[in-house]
């Protein structure tokens, strides 16, 4: 899956790694975050 | 009750108390956690008005009596395993020695009484919720009330406000003003009712969350006044770190519990204020405890948490589907007394507080180098230098089902990971790091609680037996919950036995 | 899945479709990354939020996955995944989110 140029949903978790930390990393591979969100179970 | 006797004593001549105080406090006092107790109140018909219950069983009424099929009775809730641990009855590392799934492999012959907590059934809830009541929000009926008050014979300066009203009495209440019903053993047996209409923050269902949250914290600061010995007027200090949103519309959630509190266990001498930072609101709490005590502002502060009634059967879908009880069933509370050290209890390092800066980052490596490593390192200490971490310490059997995973675990491992970079540590070392280190989770999810501080009872133990030296707990919170931005927090510190603080320092 | 975030992807899937689109975890479980990938793929094995019977069918990889790491650049990958790398149970992620993806 070649992540450049696609739009990227990004579903982190805060004891894994958080929604901001998956954009940054998904817009260094080129991609357009749409949407980023954090969960947290507890 | 041995501390109202003495807050009497105090209000008659509070000066010379104050006095006392002070010519007692030396200059420096180095802080520290003296006593800490839990408490667990079981409330398997508040479950329903849980955060999640109460929307799910809106949309879908017939949820309504299969949670009330998977709910534990009071004896098993008892016996259950991690409740033993919460309490003080069993270690830690005693969890970690029964076999899964616990809600079957109980404890005989397991006490609602522990070393340093107790559990205690629902008609007392509900008559401590009573005895709580100042404005007349709760009724209740008369059979309940009786049981209520024959559960709560500790409690016998208020316990004359529980009283009941007869059935008839109470549906009519019911069928003339908006509130909530209330149940127990299978009958409507109380209302809690609306203030204002107008007003969200006064509804039913959050007044029945703060009258929850002061009752239940009522219950575990009574207790550790008994445990500690220390009189109620004693103490000048209250910091409130529970989660309820207590005010009216005009400043929600930006009232206190602290003196609410305070006020029911006789602590006459005492203000206080509340400490909000979601689940790591116990750890910042308990710094700002320690700070005022090392500064010589305040000689015993008590550090208080209710039970968090919006998250009683949080998960209670993914345990039907599993076909497990429905465990989030008690409402948890807490209370510590920071006072100065002098040989007793555990010394605070308020020298060694970890803090998560805004500017850190929220990677997973970012929290933890700023949480554990960075004050480590302050004190030429490696993270094998601690005996013990108390992170979040929720009980996994209650959040696996969901697909939550083991957050204690989870926690461990991710420190553990931390010391093989730092080359503390192999990589083959993981494991045993998290055992020899780590603990089970068995606390409830009840927000707040579970932030780390629940081991403290246990850490108090262990070092007056010598067998621990020093512990950190670590806390976070999610503060991107609130939508007001998309940081994370958190906090840690460390305590050590005192002939290790003398040491160290 | 939170319900709101649920809301939130069906929303984005309806007004601009799921052409082009790809969703990215970060979960450190194995449990809880799989149930993610289910939502994603085949809806809401919960049946209580917005996905519920909703198969968006919709491309789905575990940001622990090599093929997406190596599209990433390495320090900030260094910073932002390596705890998880070492303390995650990688392989068993890696599982449970292909088995709902392919």
């Amino acid at each position: 899956m070649d992540l450049n140029g696609r739009r990227v949903v990004a579903i982190g978790e805060r004891d894994g790694v958080t929604g901001p930390s998956l954009k940054l990393l998904a817009e260094s591979a080129g991609a357009d975050v749409v949407f980023s969100v954090t969960q947290c179970f507890v | 009750m041995a501390g109202l006797g003495q807050a009497t004593v105090t209000l008659l001549r509070p000066s010379n108390r104050r006095a006392a105080n002070l010519e007692t406090i030396p200059l420096s006092p180095t802080p520290a956690i003296l006593s800490a107790s839990y408490a667990l109140s079981h409330a398997p018909d508040l479950v329903r008005y849980g955060s999640k219950p109460v929307r799910e069983i809106g949309r879908d009424p017939s949820l309504l009596p299969r949670i009330a099929g998977s709910l534990r009775p009071w004896d098993e809730v008892v016996a259950y395993p991690p409740n033993q641990v919460f309490i003080g009855n069993l270690a830690p590392e005693d969890l970690a020695s029964i076999p899964r799934p616990w809600y079957e492999n109980r404890i005989d012959s397991a006490s609602p009484s522990g070393a340093f907590g107790r559990m205690v059934s629902q008609p007392a809830l509900y008559g401590l919720m009573k005895l709580c009541d100042d404005f007349d929000l709760l009724a209740i009926d008369g059979e309940l009330a009786e049981q209520a008050g024959f559960d709560l014979v500790d409690f016998d300066h208020r316990r004359g406000r529980i009283t009941g009203v007869d059935p008839a009495e109470l549906r009519t209440l019911a069928e003339e003003s908006a509130g909530l019903d209330l149940h127990h053993d299978g009958r409507m047996a109380g209302f809690i009712r609306t203030v204002h209409d107008q007003d969200e923050a006064l509804t039913a269902s959050v007044l029945l969350e703060n009258l929850a949250g002061k009752a239940t914290a009522v219950l575990a600061f009574s207790d550790l006044l008994r445990n500690s010995g220390i009189g109620a007027g004693e103490i000048d200090y209250l910091l409130n770190c529970g989660e309820e949103a207590v005010g009216d519309r005009y400043q929600r959630g930006g009232g206190s519990l602290s003196k609410a509190v305070g006020e029911v266990v006789g602590c006459v001498n005492a203000t206080g204020s509340d400490i909000k930072a979601f689940c790591s609101a116990p750890v910042h709490a308990l710094i700002a405890a320690g700070a005022m005590v090392a500064a010589g502002v305040h000689k015993y502060v008590v550090v208080l948490g209710g039970g968090s009634q919006a998250k009683l059967g949080m998960k209670f879908g993914a345990h039907l589907r599993n076909g497990v009880p429905v465990m989030e069933d008690c409402l948890a509370s807490m209370a510590f007394l920071v006072g100065p050290a002098g040989g007793h209890g555990m010394e605070l390092r308020l020298d060694l507080a970890g803090k998560h800066p805004i500017g850190a980052g929220s990677s997973p490596k970012a929290v933890y180098e700023a949480l554990v490593v960075e004050p480590l390192v302050r004190a030429g200490l490696g993270m094998t230098d601690i005996d013990k971490y108390a992170v979040e310490m929720h009980n996994p059997e209650i959040t696996e089902p969901g697909g939550s995973g083991d957050v204690p675990r989870m926690n461990y491992r991710t420190l553990a990971a931390m010391a093989v970079l730092r080359r503390e540590i192999g990589r083959g070392d993981i494991d045993r790091f998290v055992a020899e280190r780590g603990m089970p989770g068995f606390a409830p999810t009840q927000g707040h609680i579970p932030a780390g501080v629940p081991y403290l009872g246990h850490a108090l133990e262990a070092m007056r037996r010598g067998s621990l030296d020093r512990a950190m707990i670590v806390a976070k919170g999610s503060l991107f919950l609130g939508r007001m931005t998309q940081l994370v927090d958190g906090v840690s510190f460390i305590v050590e036995r005192p002939a290790v603080a003398r040491r160290t320092g | 899945m939170d319900l709101e975030d649920q809301a939130n992807v069906n929303r984005l899937a309806e007004t601009s479709g799921t052409d082009g689109m790809v969703v990215l975890l970060g979960q450190p479980d194995a449990n809880s990354a799989g149930l993610f990938a289910e939502t994603v793929t085949r809806g809401d094995p919960t049946w209580a939020g917005p996905l519920a019977g909703v198969p968006l069918g919709l491309p789905v990889y575990h940001v622990l996955e090599p093929e997406i790491k190596e599209q990433m650049d390495g320090d900030l990958y260094d910073e932002h995944v390596g705890l998880m790398e070492l303390s995650a149970d990688v392989e068993e992620i890696i599982k449970w989110v292909a088995v709902y993806r392919d």
